[in-house]
């Protein structure tokens, strides 16, 4: 279980101190999936950072699975289980599909093995495995690959900071599917997104609804999600895209 | 053949990935002076009458062949120049393997100054890997001054691997080309310095007939208070396509001087070059640290990746 109790985190913006999350204090129940909305700029992906470990906190505290870890590293974190796919996935020259499986799953993979993590995601494994993770793959082959590495470590928390930004419809509903098979799967795990996609917030347990650093809205799908449709805190993806 | 002890060996393996004897031809030279040589029906090794150096000649139509000819420096003080000239001739495929390993314990500087000379003939294909490596804890330097001379007849094909990642303290290569129709080169160079060394890399390559190209790409990793300077230039003197792309990390305190340079000397050359040069970004250290690496062990494997 996660909790986070009075988390406050502010940065300096021309020399002034912008608070961007006001005093948060939240529980991530195991084996949930919880899709944290609200408008841009209100603290979503800052609150998925300061879980990962990637920011710091100004004030209160991080509690996963009984242990405090406010003042771990990402390392430290990541070690416990927390993983982080980020919303614009970093490139790497040199490095290839298989050599970033390899380092997410801890181990040396067998070369089905990492093919299966691919295929999972939607990719041909035997066109990628090999490809270097560089500036020739699109920001969708890109995702699905961040994708790849967090299935690959087998997280106890997984955390997917706007997992449709940047994707192709194809590559969308592949992640929904993706996100409903990581659910049903019996590893407890707890997933956590950053998301205002009305067919993400379709499948949530839970929805939380963030605006200026502060919860605005907490509960069920069924609660939440009727009063949000239709607002910037629910769009239809597919709509726009169509 | 000679005895070769176990640091002639180690550097066997680092510079020819040579666990034993190869197949093949052949010519082992260790401290000066050839240990070991090995010639085929199709390939002949002669030692120069000056006695510095060898002429390598490899008959037309050779196939699937290979070619070694590593160099190991294991006493201190030893300072030679040898001359190795390569003679190709038409319609061959074959592997050639050179680079040389120095092992420098001594307080006397070490060096090994390589001028391979290459004459390849029509429709030829070489693959060529020359590594470089240093090691000991002596007080005396490791250089290496390679020069690499490429004379490319119409429709052959070179393809040359240069590796340098660990242990040679001072290094000046210099690597020219010149290319006829329908030539192709394709370089491929990885770098590494640390510590106090320095290495400077040259390259210039001449593409003079019609659809000749050459693409060299060199990535270098310059870390503590090392210094490199890698000069690479294309003149097209005809309708021809040359491609430069100089990619460079630096580290602690390691600089680095990139002068891509571009030479057009008729209307149908098509000539490009890129360079960069920037240290690790923060968001690979931090996407790797997410996946469970320390900030060391990332760094690691952003530059063993880089350097593959």
């Amino acid at each position: 279980m996660l909790e986070i109790k009075n988390l406050s985190f502010s940065a300096e913006n021309e020399g002034k101190t912008v608070d961007i999350i006001n005093d948060i204090s939240l529980k991530f129940d195991d084996n949930k999936f919880i899709v944290i909305t609200g408008p841009n700029g209100g603290g979503k992906s800052t609150i998925a950072k300061l879980i990962a470990g990637i920011e710091n906190v100004t004030g209160g505290n991080i509690i996963f699975d009984g242990t405090d870890i406010t003042n771990m590293n990402i390392t430290e974190r990541a070690r416990l289980g927390i993983g982080f796919a980020f919303q614009q996935p970093v490139r790497f020259k040199g490095l290839t599909v298989f050599d970033l499986l390899n380092i997410a799953a801890g181990k040396s993979l067998s070369l089905s093995e990492g093919c299966e993590y691919l295929s999972e995601v939607g990719l041909c494994a035997k066109d990628y495995i090999k490809r270097e993770v560089n500036a020739s793959l699109s920001g969708g082959e890109l995702k699905r690959i961040e994708i790849a590495t967090i299935l690959a470590r087998n997280v106890k928390l997984a955390i997917f900071d706007e997992p449709e930004a940047g994707i192709d419809l194809w590559s969308f509903n592949n992640l929904i599917r993706i996100f409903e098979k990581m659910q049903s799967s019996d590893s407890n795990r707890t997933i956590i997104v950053i998301s205002h996609q009305e067919r993400i917030l379709n499948i949530a347990d839970e929805i939380i609804v963030l605006a200026d650093g502060k919860i605005i809205k907490q509960g069920t799908k069924e609660k939440i999600l009727p009063e949000i449709i239709g607002t910037q805190y629910a769009s239809d993806l597919c709509k726009k895209l169509s | 053949m000679k005895e070769i002890d176990a640091v002639q060996k180690r550097l066997l393996q680092e510079v020819a990935d040579l666990h034993d004897v190869p197949e093949g031809a052949y010519n082992l030279r260790a401290n000066g002076q050839s240990i070991g040589r090995n010639t085929t029906a199709n390939i002949d090794i002669q030692s120069k009458p000056e006695g510095n150096g060898i002429d390598i000649t490899i008959k037309k139509g050779t196939k699937n062949e290979s070619v070694h000819i590593p160099v190991v420096l294991s006493e201190s003080g030893i300072k030679e120049t040898v001359y190795n000239d390569f003679f190709v001739e038409d319609d061959c495929d074959v592997l050639i393997v050179a680079g040389c390993g120095i092992d420098n314990c001594g307080n006397q500087d070490s060096q090994h100054n390589g001028i391979h000379r290459f004459f390849i003939g029509k429709n030829s294909r070489i693959r060529y890997v020359e590594k470089h490596y240093g090691s000991g804890d002596g007080s005396g330097k490791r250089i290496l001054d390679p020069v690499t001379e490429v004379h490319m007849d119409c429709g052959s094909t070179m393809e040359m691997e240069m590796v340098q990642i660990k242990g040679v303290d001072s290094t000046d290569r210099s690597t020219i080309a010149e290319l006829k129709e329908d030539a192709k080169l394709i370089i491929r160079e990885r770098l590494m310095t640390h510590g106090q060394q320095k290495a400077f890399s040259t390259y210039k390559v001449e593409l003079n007939g019609d659809g000749s190209s050459a693409d060299i790409v060199s990535r270098s990793v310059a870390r503590d208070n090392s210094y490199q300077k890698l000069d690479l230039c294309i003149v097209g003197s005809a309708a021809c396509s040359g491609h430069t792309e100089c990619d460079s990390i630096i580290m602690d305190n390691g600089r680095i001087l990139a002068v891509p340079s571009l030479e057009a000397n008729n209307i149908d050359a098509a000539l490009v070059h890129e360079a960069a040069i920037g240290k690790i970004a923060g968001e690979q250290l931090t996407k790797l640290m997410t996946l469970g690496l320390t900030e060391a062990e990332a760094e690691e494997q952003i530059i063993n990746g880089f350097l593959k």
